[in-house]
């Protein structure tokens, strides 16, 4: 009786519905859409963070604004001296620093800075630009650093 | 057939059999420039820039920990040599003081952390002191929160901010890390 029932029902030709399947698709889209953020910068100094524990979570990449701080990226693989990115330029004068975060905090008034700086860089020019961004009153930083990998 | 081409006449239909691949093709285009990685680092707030007219409030000397960092990552804590795992208790013991030990200092509240790096002074060095005295505040506002009957500090800081009430844990343990500039050479 059973088995006559399974049997009558396997001759029937069986399909997924697919109607359904652009829905999903495009719900999947919506999502990738939202969580994206277009704007990426090539950065031309290297960039090995640090490592660190009592590390907090920047959940509103909107209100972030990077400064990269590291050795200049050469031709060839080799490195040069110390340089300071903001957007995809190179600063070469640290006082321009503070009239582009200015404008930068204008623009959105709760601005976060996250300094992407080398591990290997020297305290001084991580100071100064510290200094232009007290200046400039853009006073919400993060030192941005890896989880440290438990040893 | 005949019923396909009576209901063409009738008024056309947009094919939708190629919708789903266009929609993949774009799928396709978000999932490879999206990042999803979350930024992490350690957050911090700059003083105000200070008026020339404005003479900075006066600190009792006992209620700020001196860390000074030199050029090779090597420590001292109130002028005696240390390492940077000692940090931790260093500034906790110095925050909970409660004005018994006279070289720490008088009230948590009170208590200031002032991290001193020379120009010189590896990027690295410099985190890493600075991780361990959040750290240190980290693990006192949790057993703080634990005193409080929560499990750690994030449920009780959540559970404040839900209701709208006052963290009393950021007020009696106030994370005050000032970043010193260096010496004039």
């Amino acid at each position: 009786m059973a088995s006559s029932h399974f049997k009558k029902k396997t001759s029937v030709k069986q399909e997924i519905p697919t109607a359904s399947l652009p829905d999903i698709i495009f719900m999947l889209l919506i999502f990738f859409m939202v969580t994206t953020v277009l704007r990426e910068t090539t950065v031309q100094v290297r960039t090995t963070l640090p490592q660190a524990e009592a590390l907090t979570k920047i959940d509103q990449k909107r209100l972030v604004s990077y400064i990269y701080i590291g050795p200049k990226k050469l031709d060839g693989n080799r490195l040069g001296e110390t340089g300071v990115q903001i957007d995809d330029a190179l600063v070469e004068d640290m006082g321009s620093v503070r009239t582009i975060m200015y404008r930068k905090l204008i623009e959105q008034p709760k601005l976060i800075v996250s300094l992407k700086v080398d591990q290997t860089s020297e305290m001084g020019i991580v100071l100064d630009v510290q200094q232009e961004l007290r200046e400039a009153g853009a006073l919400r930083i993060n030192y941005s650093s890896k989880r440290e990998i438990p040893s | 057939m005949g019923l396909l081409k009576k209901r063409k006449r009738e008024g056309g239909e947009i094919p939708t059999a190629s919708m789903a691949d266009i929609a993949f093709l774009l799928l396709i285009f978000f999932l490879v420039t999206t990042t999803i990685d979350v930024d992490t680092g350690i957050g911090m707030v700059l003083p105000p820039k200070l008026e020339d007219d404005v003479e900075p409030p006066p600190i009792k000397e006992r209620n700020v920990l001196k860390i000074l960092v030199n050029e090779t990552g090597q420590v001292l804590v109130e002028d005696q040599p240390s390492a940077i795992r000692l940090i931790r208790d260093e500034v906790k013991k110095h925050v909970l003081n409660e004005g018994v030990d006279p070289r720490y200092s008088e009230a948590p509240g009170k208590a200031l952390v002032s991290i001193k790096t020379a120009r010189q002074t590896p990027y690295d060095a410099y985190v890493g002191v600075l991780d361990e005295v959040w750290m240190a505040y980290f693990d006192m506002w949790d057993s703080e929160a634990r005193r409080l009957g929560f499990p750690d500090y994030a449920t009780y800081s959540a559970a404040v901010a839900e209701q709208g009430a006052e963290n009393q844990i950021r007020d009696k343990i106030k994370a005050a890390i000032s970043i010193a500039e260096p010496d004039k050479q």
